[in-house]
């Protein structure tokens, strides 16, 4: 068997951030934030509405860079990444956007499978209809993407997420618009992405969701709270 | 479905702007098929008129009947005596019945008519003095006139290659005329597709693979209408009069031979032309939106 180099050797993370801030013209939203996220580890982010988990993720895929301190994406330091970097780091990251939006002028197999597309790599036809069907859009593979539901977009979203087989998943209220028998679902699916060793990040407020998680694995929550990012205790 | 293809269709339709592009494109090439047209004409014309009358002038002998053959001798003495002047002839009335057939037709009784007896003088490369003949001749042969031909030549010749820079100039004006446009059209399309564009770059499109949906588009589109309009402009020049013998400037405005093939490399340089503004226009756009 082949040696675990990177389980053996320094310390790797995928996302670290050290005394980091994000402010902007209304002031600072994120304060003094060090945090790091190891390879394989499942955290959710709670926190009241504004109070910036969609901010914290887009840091996370270089959507935003903190204003303050220093963020470390791959061991790479977001600053220094070239706008091409950008582009590849996020092949890396799979991202479930709040407002899940897609080309609306493609069918939703080709907004799926866009994420290859523009890596220049093609999908087996047979691999795409599986996972479409494991989040139940089988049936709406030539669907155009405004005329579906609510719920339908975010499991497209997630498709799309994770198509690329990506190191890190970040999902932002990925069970918003979802009944409770979905929203297992893709708590399942997130599980076994993560016991396949994928780094997962989920902002949510949906506590029973974190609760049915934690017999499942070792998820950690964090919590925004006056600006800052701590660690939640086991009063959920 | 080919990866090309696939990789086009990310970007939607681009509609109006795209529209806009072949058109321009088109009406564009079609004026600088007949920009080139007078440029190529007006540089055949500057050659020949600088070249042709190039070291020739001639001598005009205006005088009673009786005292023309004398007056001819003179002048022919004194211009063999004249530094600068590599020969000297005076025309038979063969040649002057050729010069005039055309005004006047074949029958012209010549010796009937008073008819000025012509020289034609042909200068050394050093030149002459031109003031200088002219004195000696009003002293000796009071009815000669030197027509050094300068006197209209060189403004005409002047006024052609004048006329084939505008040409140029204009062929110049009409490109950056058409890369304005291009532009324009190019960055409407890029703003209408803003969010596409932001899709695109969150599932890790790179700059470079955007840009090329919008400039692959617009260089076809602009290459095509360009097409278009070099062959209508081809065909109104080839619709032109021909050239008669005589060469006149408006019947001698069509290409000639190889210069044919010129209209259709404007497509190219269309093509190229919007491939380099719509590049430009994209990229400038990206850092702007993402
Ligand atoms: N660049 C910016 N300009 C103006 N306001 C901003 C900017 N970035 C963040 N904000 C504000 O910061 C606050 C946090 O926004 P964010 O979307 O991160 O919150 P959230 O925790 O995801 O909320 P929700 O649970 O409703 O999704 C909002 O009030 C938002 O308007
Ligand atoms: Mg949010």
């Amino acid at each position: 068997m082949l040696p675990q180099i990177r389980a053996t050797g320094v310390a790797f993370t995928v996302i670290s951030f050290e005394n980091a801030a994000y402010s902007y013209g209304g002031g600072e939203l994120l304060s003094d934030i060090s945090l790091r996220l190891a390879p394989g580890s499942f955290h959710f982010l709670t926190g009241p509405s504004g109070s910036g988990k969609s901010t914290f993720l887009k840091l996370c895929y270089a959507e935003l860079a903190p204003t303050a301190g220093s963020l470390t994406l791959f061991d790479r330091d977001v600053r220094s990444l070239s706008r091409d970097d950008v582009a590849l780091t996020r092949r890396r990251i799979g991202v479930v956007h709040q407002d899940c939006q897609f080309l609306d002028h493609l069918p939703l197999a080709a907004n799926v499978a866009l994420p290859l597309t523009v890596a220049g790599r093609t999908s087996a036809p047979s691999d795409l209809s599986d996972l479409l069907g494991w989040v139940g859009l089988g049936q709406l593979a030539e669907a155009k993407p405004p005329s579906l539901s609510g719920g339908e977009r975010q499991r497209a979203a997630l498709a799309r997420a994770i198509i690329m087989g990506p190191d890190v998943i970040l999902a932002d209220e990925p069970t918003g618009n979802l009944d409770w028998e979905m929203s297992l679902r893709l708590l399942t699916l997130l599980v076994e992405l993560n016991r396949m060793g994928k780094t997962i990040l989920v902002a949510t407020h949906d506590l029973n969701l974190i609760r049915q998680a934690k017999p499942q694995l070792a998820a950690r929550v964090l919590r925004i709270s006056k600006r800052r990012i701590q660690l939640a205790g086991a009063d959920l | 479905m080919t990866a090309r293809s696939q990789n086009d269709r990310v970007v939607p339709p681009s509609g109006a702007p795209a529209t806009l592009t072949s058109f321009t494109a088109g009406a564009m090439t079609f004026l600088a098929v007949f920009a080139l047209a007078l440029a190529l004409a007006s540089g055949r014309l500057a050659e020949r008129w600088a070249s042709a009358l190039d070291r020739t002038a001639t001598i005009r002998i205006s005088a009673p009947d009786d005292q023309i053959a004398m007056q001819t001798k003179a002048v022919l003495d004194i211009l063999a005596t004249t530094p600068g002047i590599e020969s000297s002839r005076a025309q038979t009335p063969d040649e002057q019945r050729k010069l005039l057939e055309p005004w006047f037709g074949p029958d012209l009784p010549l010796t009937d008519l008073p008819l000025p007896q012509l020289i034609e003088v042909i200068e050394a490369t050093e030149g002459y003095d031109s003031e200088g003949l002219k004195q000696r001749l009003s002293a000796e042969a009071p009815g000669a006139v030197l027509d050094d031909h300068t006197r209209w030549r060189k403004p005409m010749a002047e006024a052609a290659s004048r006329l084939r820079l505008l040409g140029y100039l204009s062929i110049l004006l009409i490109g950056a005329a058409m890369a304005a446009m291009i532009t324009l059209a190019a960055n409407a399309a890029l703003s209408a597709n803003a969010q596409v564009i932001k899709v695109l770059r969150l599932v890790g499109a790179k700059d470079s693979y955007i840009a090329r949906a919008f400039v692959r588009r617009f260089t076809l589109r602009a290459a095509a209408g360009s097409a278009v309009g070099a062959l209508a402009g081809t065909i109104g020049v080839a619709l032109l009069p021909a050239q008669d013998a005589a060469g006149g400037f408006l019947t001698g405005l069509g290409f000639t031979g190889a210069g044919w093939l010129l209209p259709f490399l404007l497509p190219l340089l269309a093509g190229g032309v919007a491939f380099a503004a719509t590049r430009q226009a994209a990229f400038t756009t990206l850092r702007r939106l993402t």
